[in-house]
Protein backbone atom coordinates (compact mmCIF):
# COMPACT_ATOMS: atom_id res chain seq x y z
CA UNK A 1 0.00 0.00 0.00
CA UNK A 2 1.14 3.51 -0.84
CA UNK A 3 -0.82 6.27 0.83
CA UNK A 4 0.09 9.83 0.10
CA UNK A 5 -1.79 12.51 1.98
CA UNK A 6 -1.75 16.26 2.20
CA UNK A 7 -4.95 17.68 3.69
CA UNK A 8 -6.06 20.89 5.33
CA UNK A 9 -9.36 21.48 7.03
CA UNK A 10 -10.69 24.16 9.33
CA UNK A 11 -13.44 23.27 11.78
CA UNK A 12 -14.31 26.22 13.99
CA UNK A 13 -11.07 27.20 15.72
CA UNK A 14 -9.41 23.89 14.97
CA UNK A 15 -7.00 23.63 12.05
CA UNK A 16 -6.03 20.28 10.62
CA UNK A 17 -2.95 20.30 8.42
CA UNK A 18 -1.45 16.88 7.73
CA UNK A 19 1.17 15.76 5.26
CA UNK A 20 2.52 12.23 5.20
CA UNK A 21 3.27 9.19 3.07
CA UNK A 22 2.75 5.69 4.36
CA UNK A 23 3.83 2.36 3.01
CA UNK A 24 3.83 0.20 6.16
CA UNK A 25 1.09 -2.41 6.14
CA UNK A 26 0.33 -1.74 9.81
CA UNK A 27 0.51 1.90 10.69
CA UNK A 28 -0.88 3.88 13.57
CA UNK A 29 -2.07 7.41 14.12
CA UNK A 30 -1.21 8.25 17.69
CA UNK A 31 -2.14 11.35 19.62
CA UNK A 32 -4.13 12.70 22.54
CA UNK A 33 -7.89 13.28 22.36
CA UNK A 34 -8.70 16.35 20.30
CA UNK A 35 -5.53 16.16 18.22
CA UNK A 36 -7.54 15.55 15.04
CA UNK A 37 -7.12 11.79 14.63
CA UNK A 38 -10.80 11.15 13.98
CA UNK A 39 -11.07 14.12 11.62
CA UNK A 40 -8.17 12.71 9.62
CA UNK A 41 -9.90 9.32 9.52
CA UNK A 42 -13.11 10.93 8.26
CA UNK A 43 -11.18 12.70 5.51
CA UNK A 44 -9.46 9.49 4.43
CA UNK A 45 -12.73 7.56 4.35
CA UNK A 46 -14.52 10.30 2.46
CA UNK A 47 -16.97 10.95 5.31
CA UNK A 48 -15.79 14.55 5.44
CA UNK A 49 -14.24 16.76 2.78
CA UNK A 50 -10.96 18.58 3.19
CA UNK A 51 -10.78 22.28 2.32
CA UNK A 52 -7.52 21.78 0.46
CA UNK A 53 -5.06 19.12 -0.56
CA UNK A 54 -4.99 15.62 -1.98
CA UNK A 55 -5.27 11.98 -0.93
CA UNK A 56 -3.80 9.27 -3.12
CA UNK A 57 -4.07 5.55 -2.39
CA UNK A 58 -1.79 3.43 -4.60
CA UNK A 59 -2.44 4.74 -8.10
CA UNK A 60 -5.88 6.15 -7.44
CA UNK A 61 -6.58 9.74 -6.51
CA UNK A 62 -9.31 9.77 -3.88
CA UNK A 63 -9.34 13.48 -3.34
CA UNK A 64 -7.72 16.41 -5.06
CA UNK A 65 -9.07 19.87 -4.37
CA UNK A 66 -7.25 21.49 -7.30
CA UNK A 67 -8.61 18.94 -9.79
CA UNK A 68 -12.02 18.84 -8.10
CA UNK A 69 -11.81 15.10 -7.50
CA UNK A 70 -13.64 13.78 -4.46
CA UNK A 71 -14.52 10.09 -4.53
CA UNK A 72 -17.60 9.17 -2.54
CA UNK A 73 -17.07 6.94 0.52
CA UNK A 74 -18.62 3.93 -1.22
CA UNK A 75 -16.23 4.35 -4.16
CA UNK A 76 -13.07 4.60 -2.07
CA UNK A 77 -13.15 1.02 -0.79
CA UNK A 78 -11.66 2.06 2.51
CA UNK A 79 -13.11 0.07 5.40
CA UNK A 80 -13.73 1.73 8.73
CA UNK A 81 -14.20 0.12 12.13
CA UNK A 82 -15.49 2.74 14.51
CA UNK A 83 -14.97 3.09 18.24
CA UNK A 84 -18.43 1.71 18.87
CA UNK A 85 -19.26 -1.17 16.59
CA UNK A 86 -22.45 0.49 15.28
CA UNK A 87 -24.08 -2.76 14.28
CA UNK A 88 -27.36 -1.99 12.54
CA UNK A 89 -29.94 -2.61 15.27
CA UNK A 90 -32.76 -3.52 12.88
CA UNK A 91 -30.80 -6.34 11.29
CA UNK A 92 -29.69 -9.73 12.54
CA UNK A 93 -26.01 -10.45 13.11
CA UNK A 94 -25.98 -12.37 9.81
CA UNK A 95 -27.55 -9.47 7.89
CA UNK A 96 -25.05 -7.12 9.48
CA UNK A 97 -22.16 -9.35 8.48
CA UNK A 98 -23.29 -9.54 4.87
CA UNK A 99 -24.40 -5.91 4.43
CA UNK A 100 -21.15 -4.82 2.83
CA UNK A 101 -20.40 -8.19 1.20
CA UNK A 102 -23.59 -8.10 -0.83
CA UNK A 103 -22.64 -4.63 -2.04
CA UNK A 104 -19.14 -5.65 -3.09
CA UNK A 105 -18.57 -6.49 -6.76
CA UNK A 106 -18.08 -10.23 -7.29
CA UNK A 107 -14.59 -9.78 -8.71
CA UNK A 108 -13.55 -7.87 -5.61
CA UNK A 109 -14.75 -10.51 -3.16
CA UNK A 110 -11.51 -12.15 -2.14
CA UNK A 111 -12.41 -13.20 1.37
CA UNK A 112 -14.57 -16.24 1.85
CA UNK A 113 -17.17 -15.38 4.55
CA UNK A 114 -17.28 -18.72 6.39
CA UNK A 115 -13.50 -18.87 6.71
CA UNK A 116 -13.35 -15.32 8.07
CA UNK A 117 -16.17 -16.01 10.53
CA UNK A 118 -14.12 -18.88 11.94
CA UNK A 119 -10.95 -16.80 12.26
CA UNK A 120 -12.84 -14.07 14.10
CA UNK A 121 -14.96 -16.50 16.10
CA UNK A 122 -18.21 -14.96 14.89
CA UNK A 123 -19.60 -18.12 13.28
CA UNK A 124 -21.29 -18.97 16.58
CA UNK A 125 -22.83 -15.50 16.83
CA UNK A 126 -24.57 -15.42 13.45
CA UNK A 127 -27.97 -16.42 14.72
CA UNK A 128 -27.89 -14.23 17.82
CA UNK A 129 -29.75 -10.96 18.21
CA UNK A 130 -27.50 -7.92 17.81
CA UNK A 131 -28.59 -6.53 21.19
CA UNK A 132 -27.41 -9.62 23.07
CA UNK A 133 -23.76 -9.40 22.00
CA UNK A 134 -21.02 -8.25 24.36
CA UNK A 135 -18.81 -5.28 23.46
CA UNK A 136 -15.98 -7.50 22.22
CA UNK A 137 -18.36 -9.66 20.18
CA UNK A 138 -19.93 -6.58 18.59
CA UNK A 139 -16.51 -5.26 17.65
CA UNK A 140 -15.54 -8.60 16.08
CA UNK A 141 -18.78 -8.66 14.08
CA UNK A 142 -18.12 -5.07 12.96
CA UNK A 143 -14.61 -6.01 11.90
CA UNK A 144 -15.86 -9.06 9.96
CA UNK A 145 -18.54 -6.91 8.31
CA UNK A 146 -15.87 -4.44 7.16
CA UNK A 147 -13.36 -7.10 6.09
CA UNK A 148 -15.93 -8.83 3.89
CA UNK A 149 -15.99 -5.77 1.63
CA UNK A 150 -12.31 -6.59 0.92
CA UNK A 151 -11.23 -2.98 1.40
CA UNK A 152 -7.91 -1.74 0.08
CA UNK A 153 -7.22 -0.23 3.49
CA UNK A 154 -8.84 -0.58 6.90
CA UNK A 155 -9.08 2.29 9.35
CA UNK A 156 -9.72 1.35 12.95
CA UNK A 157 -10.74 4.31 15.09
CA UNK A 158 -10.06 3.58 18.76
CA UNK A 159 -11.68 0.13 18.39
CA UNK A 160 -10.72 -0.92 21.92
CA UNK A 161 -11.74 2.12 23.89
CA UNK A 162 -15.43 1.23 23.81
CA UNK A 163 -14.74 -2.15 25.44
CA UNK A 164 -14.59 -3.23 29.08
CA UNK A 165 -11.25 -2.36 30.61
CA UNK A 166 -10.74 -5.90 31.88
CA UNK A 167 -11.40 -7.75 28.68
CA UNK A 168 -10.59 -5.27 25.97
CA UNK A 169 -7.34 -6.86 24.92
CA UNK A 170 -9.00 -10.22 24.31
CA UNK A 171 -9.79 -8.98 20.81
CA UNK A 172 -6.09 -8.46 19.98
CA UNK A 173 -5.33 -12.14 19.14
CA UNK A 174 -8.29 -12.08 16.71
CA UNK A 175 -6.94 -8.92 15.10
CA UNK A 176 -3.47 -10.41 14.84
CA UNK A 177 -4.84 -13.56 13.27
CA UNK A 178 -7.07 -11.75 10.81
CA UNK A 179 -4.45 -9.24 9.67
CA UNK A 180 -1.92 -12.05 9.45
CA UNK A 181 -4.18 -14.21 7.33
CA UNK A 182 -5.63 -11.58 5.01
CA UNK A 183 -3.05 -9.06 3.96
CA UNK A 184 -5.13 -5.91 4.22
CA UNK A 185 -3.23 -2.74 5.17
CA UNK A 186 -4.30 -1.23 8.46
CA UNK A 187 -4.27 2.23 9.96
CA UNK A 188 -4.93 1.98 13.65
CA UNK A 189 -6.02 5.14 15.44
CA UNK A 190 -5.56 5.33 19.18
CA UNK A 191 -4.32 7.36 22.10
CA UNK A 192 -2.96 4.26 23.83
CA UNK A 193 0.70 3.50 23.26
CA UNK A 194 0.19 -0.04 24.51
CA UNK A 195 -2.41 -0.72 21.80
CA UNK A 196 -0.13 0.84 19.22
CA UNK A 197 2.75 -1.40 20.21
CA UNK A 198 0.54 -4.45 19.88
CA UNK A 199 -1.02 -3.50 16.54
CA UNK A 200 1.36 -1.36 14.50
CA UNK A 201 4.86 -1.20 13.04
CA UNK A 202 4.99 2.45 12.14
CA UNK A 203 3.51 5.50 13.84
CA UNK A 204 2.31 8.89 12.80
CA UNK A 205 2.33 11.07 15.89
CA UNK A 206 -0.37 13.68 15.77
CA UNK A 207 -0.45 16.84 17.83
CA UNK A 208 -2.84 19.76 17.50
CA UNK A 209 -3.94 18.91 14.00
CA UNK A 210 -0.62 18.03 12.42
CA UNK A 211 1.65 15.05 12.07
CA UNK A 212 4.73 15.94 14.07
CA UNK A 213 6.69 12.70 13.78
CA UNK A 214 6.71 9.53 11.73
CA UNK A 215 8.77 6.64 13.11
CA UNK A 216 8.79 2.98 14.06
CA UNK A 217 6.37 2.20 16.88
CA UNK A 218 9.02 0.55 19.01
CA UNK A 219 11.42 3.48 18.62
CA UNK A 220 8.63 5.81 19.64
CA UNK A 221 7.84 3.70 22.71
CA UNK A 222 11.48 3.91 23.70
CA UNK A 223 11.62 7.68 23.30
CA UNK A 224 8.58 8.32 25.45
CA UNK A 225 9.95 6.65 28.57
CA UNK A 226 11.51 9.81 29.96
CA UNK A 227 8.46 11.99 29.42
CA UNK A 228 5.79 9.79 30.95
CA UNK A 229 5.52 9.16 34.65
CA UNK A 230 5.09 5.45 33.94
CA UNK A 231 8.15 3.35 33.22
CA UNK A 232 8.73 1.57 29.96
CA UNK A 233 6.52 -1.50 29.55
CA UNK A 234 8.15 -4.64 28.17
CA UNK A 235 5.65 -6.64 26.13
CA UNK A 236 6.39 -10.34 26.47
CA UNK A 237 4.64 -12.70 24.11
CA UNK A 238 4.57 -16.29 25.38
CA UNK A 239 3.15 -19.58 24.20
CA UNK A 240 1.54 -22.40 26.17
CA UNK A 241 2.73 -22.84 29.74
CA UNK A 242 3.78 -25.96 31.61
CA UNK A 243 3.21 -26.57 35.29
CA UNK A 244 6.22 -25.90 37.43
CA UNK A 245 5.31 -26.89 41.01
CA UNK A 246 2.59 -24.38 41.82
CA UNK A 247 3.84 -21.91 39.19
CA UNK A 248 3.99 -21.97 35.40
CA UNK A 249 6.96 -22.10 33.10
CA UNK A 250 7.16 -20.72 29.56
CA UNK A 251 9.77 -20.87 26.83
CA UNK A 252 11.03 -17.42 25.93
CA UNK A 253 13.82 -17.42 23.37
CA UNK A 254 16.58 -19.63 24.80
CA UNK A 255 15.42 -18.90 28.34
CA UNK A 256 12.69 -20.28 30.49
CA UNK A 257 10.44 -17.88 32.42
CA UNK A 258 8.55 -18.70 35.59
CA UNK A 259 5.26 -16.87 36.09
CA UNK A 260 2.42 -17.03 38.57
CA UNK A 261 -0.13 -16.97 35.77
CA UNK A 262 -0.98 -19.96 33.58
CA UNK A 263 -1.03 -19.71 29.79
CA UNK A 264 -3.80 -21.90 28.47
CA UNK A 265 -4.14 -20.23 25.07
CA UNK A 266 -1.52 -20.67 22.34
CA UNK A 267 -0.80 -16.93 22.48
CA UNK A 268 -0.40 -14.98 25.70
CA UNK A 269 0.79 -11.43 26.09
CA UNK A 270 2.19 -10.14 29.37
CA UNK A 271 3.42 -6.73 30.37
CA UNK A 272 6.50 -6.27 32.48
CA UNK A 273 7.29 -2.85 33.88
CA UNK A 274 10.95 -1.96 33.30
CA UNK A 275 11.13 -0.81 36.95
CA UNK A 276 10.33 -4.33 38.16
CA UNK A 277 13.65 -5.69 36.87
CA UNK A 278 16.55 -5.77 39.31
CA UNK A 279 20.09 -6.02 37.93
CA UNK A 280 22.96 -7.87 39.60
CA UNK A 281 26.58 -7.74 38.67
CA UNK A 282 27.02 -11.46 39.32
CA UNK A 283 24.68 -14.37 39.73
CA UNK A 284 23.23 -13.98 43.24
CA UNK A 285 23.57 -16.95 45.53
CA UNK A 286 19.95 -17.04 46.49
CA UNK A 287 16.99 -14.78 45.76
CA UNK A 288 13.27 -14.85 46.10
CA UNK A 289 12.88 -13.78 42.44
CA UNK A 290 12.07 -16.85 40.33
CA UNK A 291 13.69 -15.59 37.15
CA UNK A 292 17.40 -14.93 36.89
CA UNK A 293 18.45 -14.15 33.34
CA UNK A 294 22.01 -13.81 32.12
CA UNK A 295 21.98 -10.64 29.96
CA UNK A 296 24.29 -8.61 27.82
CA UNK A 297 23.94 -4.80 27.91
CA UNK A 298 23.25 -3.44 24.43
CA UNK A 299 22.81 0.21 25.26
CA UNK A 300 22.47 2.54 28.25
CA UNK A 301 20.41 5.73 28.01
CA UNK A 302 20.44 8.35 30.73
CA UNK A 303 17.66 10.77 31.39
CA UNK A 304 17.72 12.91 34.52
CA UNK A 305 17.88 10.67 37.56
CA UNK A 306 16.87 7.54 35.66
CA UNK A 307 18.71 5.18 33.37
CA UNK A 308 17.32 2.78 30.83
CA UNK A 309 19.35 -0.32 30.14
CA UNK A 310 18.65 -2.23 26.96
CA UNK A 311 19.46 -5.90 27.48
CA UNK A 312 19.78 -8.96 25.27
CA UNK A 313 19.03 -12.35 26.71
CA UNK A 314 18.61 -15.67 24.93
CA UNK A 315 17.84 -13.93 21.64
CA UNK A 316 15.20 -11.61 23.14
CA UNK A 317 15.46 -8.01 24.22
CA UNK A 318 14.43 -6.55 27.52
CA UNK A 319 14.53 -3.07 28.97
CA UNK A 320 15.25 -2.37 32.61
CA UNK A 321 14.95 0.97 34.34
CA UNK A 322 17.36 1.76 37.16
CA UNK A 323 18.97 4.89 38.60
CA UNK A 324 22.30 6.36 37.39
CA UNK A 325 23.94 5.63 40.73
CA UNK A 326 23.35 1.90 40.20
CA UNK A 327 24.80 2.20 36.69
CA UNK A 328 27.99 3.61 38.14
CA UNK A 329 28.23 1.17 41.07
CA UNK A 330 27.64 -1.88 38.90
CA UNK A 331 29.87 -0.51 36.14
CA UNK A 332 27.13 -1.03 33.58
CA UNK A 333 28.18 -0.09 30.06
CA UNK A 334 27.64 -1.26 26.54
CA UNK A 335 28.78 -4.89 26.25
CA UNK A 336 28.92 -5.68 29.98
CA UNK A 337 27.27 -8.77 31.43
CA UNK A 338 24.57 -8.54 34.12
CA UNK A 339 21.98 -10.79 35.68
CA UNK A 340 18.39 -9.62 35.62
CA UNK A 341 16.13 -10.78 38.44
CA UNK A 342 12.40 -10.74 37.85
CA UNK A 343 9.72 -11.92 40.25
CA UNK A 344 7.23 -14.49 38.97
CA UNK A 345 4.40 -12.13 39.92
CA UNK A 346 5.86 -9.12 38.08
CA UNK A 347 4.28 -10.20 34.81
CA UNK A 348 0.71 -9.08 34.35
CA UNK A 349 -1.48 -10.53 31.69
CA UNK A 350 -2.78 -8.38 28.83
CA UNK A 351 -4.55 -11.27 27.12
CA UNK B 1 -82.30 3.75 15.89
CA UNK B 2 -78.73 2.75 15.04
CA UNK B 3 -79.20 2.14 11.37
CA UNK B 4 -77.16 3.80 8.68
CA UNK B 5 -78.90 5.23 5.64
CA UNK B 6 -77.24 4.83 2.22
CA UNK B 7 -76.46 8.49 2.57
CA UNK B 8 -74.57 7.83 5.82
CA UNK B 9 -72.71 4.89 4.32
CA UNK B 10 -71.63 7.16 1.49
CA UNK B 11 -70.27 9.64 4.06
CA UNK B 12 -68.34 6.86 5.83
CA UNK B 13 -66.90 5.62 2.52
CA UNK B 14 -65.94 9.17 1.52
CA UNK B 15 -64.28 9.78 4.89
CA UNK B 16 -62.21 6.63 4.54
CA UNK B 17 -61.34 7.49 0.94
CA UNK B 18 -60.21 11.00 1.92
CA UNK B 19 -58.22 9.85 4.97
CA UNK B 20 -56.50 6.98 3.13
CA UNK B 21 -55.63 9.10 0.06
CA UNK B 22 -54.45 12.07 2.10
CA UNK B 23 -52.23 9.85 4.28
CA UNK B 24 -50.73 7.88 1.40
CA UNK B 25 -50.13 10.95 -0.75
CA UNK B 26 -48.61 13.00 2.06
CA UNK B 27 -46.30 10.33 3.51
CA UNK B 28 -43.45 10.46 0.93
CA UNK B 29 -43.36 14.26 1.15
CA UNK B 30 -43.57 14.01 4.95
CA UNK B 31 -40.56 11.68 5.04
CA UNK B 32 -38.56 13.97 2.74
CA UNK B 33 -39.35 17.12 4.74
CA UNK B 34 -38.71 15.36 8.06
CA UNK B 35 -35.35 14.13 6.75
CA UNK B 36 -34.44 17.64 5.66
CA UNK B 37 -35.45 19.06 9.04
CA UNK B 38 -33.61 16.35 10.98
CA UNK B 39 -30.36 16.17 9.01
CA UNK B 40 -30.32 19.14 6.62
CA UNK B 41 -27.63 21.72 7.19
CA UNK B 42 -29.07 24.43 4.94
CA UNK B 43 -30.15 27.81 6.12
CA UNK B 44 -33.83 28.63 6.29
CA UNK B 45 -34.71 25.43 8.12
CA UNK B 46 -36.60 27.41 10.75
CA UNK B 47 -38.71 29.10 8.08
CA UNK B 48 -39.61 25.81 6.41
CA UNK B 49 -40.46 24.41 9.81
CA UNK B 50 -42.64 27.41 10.60
CA UNK B 51 -44.59 27.17 7.36
CA UNK B 52 -45.15 23.43 7.81
CA UNK B 53 -46.35 23.86 11.38
CA UNK B 54 -48.62 26.80 10.62
CA UNK B 55 -51.75 24.68 9.97
CA UNK B 56 -51.28 23.22 13.46
CA UNK B 57 -51.82 26.57 15.15
CA UNK B 58 -54.08 28.34 12.64
CA UNK B 59 -57.84 27.80 12.84
CA UNK B 60 -58.69 25.17 10.15
CA UNK B 61 -61.18 27.65 8.68
CA UNK B 62 -58.33 30.08 8.02
CA UNK B 63 -56.32 27.30 6.38
CA UNK B 64 -59.37 26.42 4.28
CA UNK B 65 -59.87 30.01 3.23
CA UNK B 66 -56.20 30.43 2.25
CA UNK B 67 -56.45 27.21 0.25
CA UNK B 68 -59.62 28.49 -1.39
CA UNK B 69 -57.78 31.64 -2.41
CA UNK B 70 -54.88 29.62 -3.87
CA UNK B 71 -56.96 26.98 -5.60
CA UNK B 72 -59.73 29.34 -6.73
CA UNK B 73 -60.21 30.16 -10.40
CA UNK B 74 -58.10 33.29 -10.00
CA UNK B 75 -55.76 31.85 -7.40
CA UNK B 76 -52.08 31.15 -7.93
CA UNK B 77 -52.43 27.38 -8.22
CA UNK B 78 -56.05 27.37 -9.43
CA UNK B 79 -55.34 29.43 -12.54
CA UNK B 80 -52.42 27.14 -13.37
CA UNK B 81 -54.55 24.00 -13.01
CA UNK B 82 -57.36 25.64 -14.93
CA UNK B 83 -55.18 25.59 -18.05
CA UNK B 84 -55.11 21.81 -17.85
CA UNK B 85 -58.84 21.82 -17.19
CA UNK B 86 -58.37 20.53 -13.64
CA UNK B 87 -61.04 21.62 -11.20
CA UNK B 88 -60.21 21.33 -7.50
CA UNK B 89 -62.74 23.32 -5.51
CA UNK B 90 -65.92 21.50 -4.44
CA UNK B 91 -64.54 18.12 -5.50
CA UNK B 92 -63.19 15.11 -3.60
CA UNK B 93 -59.68 16.32 -4.52
CA UNK B 94 -60.32 19.46 -2.47
CA UNK B 95 -61.33 17.40 0.57
CA UNK B 96 -58.13 15.35 0.20
CA UNK B 97 -55.96 18.48 -0.18
CA UNK B 98 -57.57 20.11 2.87
CA UNK B 99 -56.88 16.97 4.95
CA UNK B 100 -53.34 16.74 3.65
CA UNK B 101 -52.47 20.30 4.58
CA UNK B 102 -54.05 20.14 8.03
CA UNK B 103 -52.60 16.73 8.94
CA UNK B 104 -49.14 17.31 7.43
CA UNK B 105 -47.51 18.95 10.50
CA UNK B 106 -48.51 15.98 12.66
CA UNK B 107 -46.99 13.56 10.16
CA UNK B 108 -43.74 15.50 9.79
CA UNK B 109 -43.34 16.08 13.50
CA UNK B 110 -43.66 12.42 14.32
CA UNK B 111 -41.26 11.22 11.59
CA UNK B 112 -38.78 13.93 12.43
CA UNK B 113 -38.59 12.86 16.07
CA UNK B 114 -37.95 9.30 14.91
CA UNK B 115 -35.22 10.39 12.51
CA UNK B 116 -33.50 12.58 15.06
CA UNK B 117 -33.20 9.55 17.31
CA UNK B 118 -31.10 7.73 14.69
CA UNK B 119 -27.36 7.87 15.32
CA UNK B 120 -25.88 9.43 12.14
CA UNK B 121 -22.93 7.06 12.53
CA UNK B 122 -25.09 4.29 11.05
CA UNK B 123 -25.15 6.17 7.73
CA UNK B 124 -21.40 6.62 7.84
CA UNK B 125 -20.92 2.91 8.48
CA UNK B 126 -23.28 2.02 5.64
CA UNK B 127 -21.46 4.35 3.26
CA UNK B 128 -18.05 2.87 4.09
CA UNK B 129 -19.56 -0.59 3.55
CA UNK B 130 -20.31 0.35 -0.04
CA UNK B 131 -23.88 1.64 0.16
CA UNK B 132 -24.70 4.77 -1.83
CA UNK B 133 -26.74 7.63 -0.38
CA UNK B 134 -30.13 6.33 -1.52
CA UNK B 135 -29.19 2.78 -0.59
CA UNK B 136 -28.33 3.81 2.96
CA UNK B 137 -31.49 5.92 3.11
CA UNK B 138 -33.73 3.00 2.19
CA UNK B 139 -31.87 0.29 4.12
CA UNK B 140 -30.89 2.26 7.25
CA UNK B 141 -32.86 5.48 7.73
CA UNK B 142 -36.33 4.27 6.74
CA UNK B 143 -36.32 0.96 8.65
CA UNK B 144 -34.86 2.63 11.75
CA UNK B 145 -37.67 5.16 11.90
CA UNK B 146 -40.44 2.91 10.61
CA UNK B 147 -42.29 3.12 13.91
CA UNK B 148 -42.21 6.91 13.83
CA UNK B 149 -43.41 6.90 10.21
CA UNK B 150 -46.22 4.59 11.14
CA UNK B 151 -47.17 6.69 14.18
CA UNK B 152 -47.19 9.82 12.01
CA UNK B 153 -49.39 8.13 9.43
CA UNK B 154 -51.83 7.07 12.14
CA UNK B 155 -52.04 10.59 13.51
CA UNK B 156 -52.56 11.98 10.05
CA UNK B 157 -55.21 9.40 9.23
CA UNK B 158 -57.10 10.14 12.44
CA UNK B 159 -56.82 13.89 11.86
CA UNK B 160 -58.15 13.45 8.32
CA UNK B 161 -61.14 11.46 9.56
CA UNK B 162 -62.10 14.36 11.78
CA UNK B 163 -61.21 17.23 9.44
CA UNK B 164 -64.03 19.75 9.16
CA UNK B 165 -63.10 23.43 9.00
CA UNK B 166 -60.76 23.49 6.02
CA UNK B 167 -62.80 20.87 4.16
CA UNK B 168 -66.12 22.68 4.43
CA UNK B 169 -64.58 25.82 2.96
CA UNK B 170 -62.49 24.26 0.18
CA UNK B 171 -64.67 21.28 -0.75
CA UNK B 172 -68.08 22.39 0.42
CA UNK B 173 -70.66 20.06 1.94
CA UNK B 174 -72.01 18.17 -1.07
CA UNK B 175 -73.63 14.82 -0.19
CA UNK B 176 -72.05 11.97 -2.10
CA UNK B 177 -69.19 14.13 -3.38
CA UNK B 178 -67.44 15.84 -0.49
CA UNK B 179 -69.64 15.15 2.49
CA UNK B 180 -67.49 13.21 4.97
CA UNK B 181 -68.68 12.04 8.42
CA UNK B 182 -68.08 15.33 10.29
CA UNK B 183 -69.83 17.31 7.55
CA UNK B 184 -72.78 14.89 7.58
CA UNK B 185 -73.04 15.20 11.37
CA UNK B 186 -73.00 18.97 11.03
CA UNK B 187 -75.82 18.80 8.50
CA UNK B 188 -77.89 16.48 10.72
CA UNK B 189 -77.49 18.72 13.75
CA UNK B 190 -78.76 21.70 11.81
CA UNK B 191 -81.75 19.76 10.46
CA UNK B 192 -84.86 19.45 12.69
CA UNK B 193 -85.17 15.85 13.93
CA UNK B 194 -81.69 14.88 12.79
CA UNK B 195 -80.37 14.26 16.31
CA UNK B 196 -80.57 10.48 16.32
CA UNK B 197 -78.95 10.24 12.92
CA UNK B 198 -76.17 12.57 14.08
CA UNK B 199 -75.68 10.35 17.11
CA UNK B 200 -75.45 7.23 14.95
CA UNK B 201 -72.71 8.83 12.85
CA UNK B 202 -70.97 9.97 16.03
CA UNK B 203 -70.90 6.34 17.17
CA UNK B 204 -69.52 5.27 13.77
CA UNK B 205 -66.86 7.94 14.14
CA UNK B 206 -65.90 6.71 17.61
CA UNK B 207 -65.72 3.08 16.43
CA UNK B 208 -63.58 4.06 13.42
CA UNK B 209 -61.15 6.12 15.49
CA UNK B 210 -60.90 3.44 18.14
CA UNK B 211 -60.19 0.79 15.52
CA UNK B 212 -57.43 2.96 14.06
CA UNK B 213 -55.88 3.33 17.52
CA UNK B 214 -56.05 -0.40 18.24
CA UNK B 215 -54.60 -1.30 14.86
CA UNK B 216 -51.83 1.22 15.27
CA UNK B 217 -50.94 -0.18 18.71
CA UNK B 218 -50.81 -3.71 17.32
CA UNK B 219 -48.57 -2.73 14.41
CA UNK B 220 -46.27 -0.66 16.63
CA UNK B 221 -45.87 -3.64 18.94
CA UNK B 222 -45.00 -5.88 16.03
CA UNK B 223 -42.48 -3.36 14.67
CA UNK B 224 -40.88 -3.09 18.09
CA UNK B 225 -40.50 -6.86 18.26
CA UNK B 226 -39.25 -7.16 14.69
Amino acid sequence: MELDVHVQKKIGDFHLDCTFSLSASRAGVFGPSGSGKSTLMHLLAGLATADNGHIRLDDQILFDSSRKINKRPEERRIGVVFQHAHLFPHMSVRQNLLYGYSRTARKERKIEPEGLFKVLGVDVLKDRDVTTLSGGERQRVALARTLLTCPRLILMDEPLSGLDEERKFQIIPYLERVFGEYSIPLIFISHSLLEMRMMTEELLVMEQGSITRQLETESFARTTWDTGRKGYINLISLGLSQRHHDLFSYNWGDNCLILTEPGEAPENLFELDAREIILFKRHPEATSARNLLQCKVLQVYMSGNRARVELETGGKSLIAQIVPESVRELGIEKGSEVVAAIKASAFSRIF
Amino acid sequence: MLTLSPHDLQAVALSLKVAVSATILATPAGIAIAFFLAFGKMRGKAIVEGIINLPLVLPPVVVGYLLLLSFGRNGFIGSLLNRFDIQIIFTLKAAIIASMVVGFPLLVRSIRIGMEAIDPAYFKVARTLGAGWWDSFFTIALPLCSRAIYAGMTLMFARSLGEFGATVILAGNIPGVTQTIPLAIYEYTSTPGGDSMALTLCLVSIVLSFTVLLLSEAVTKRLRKG
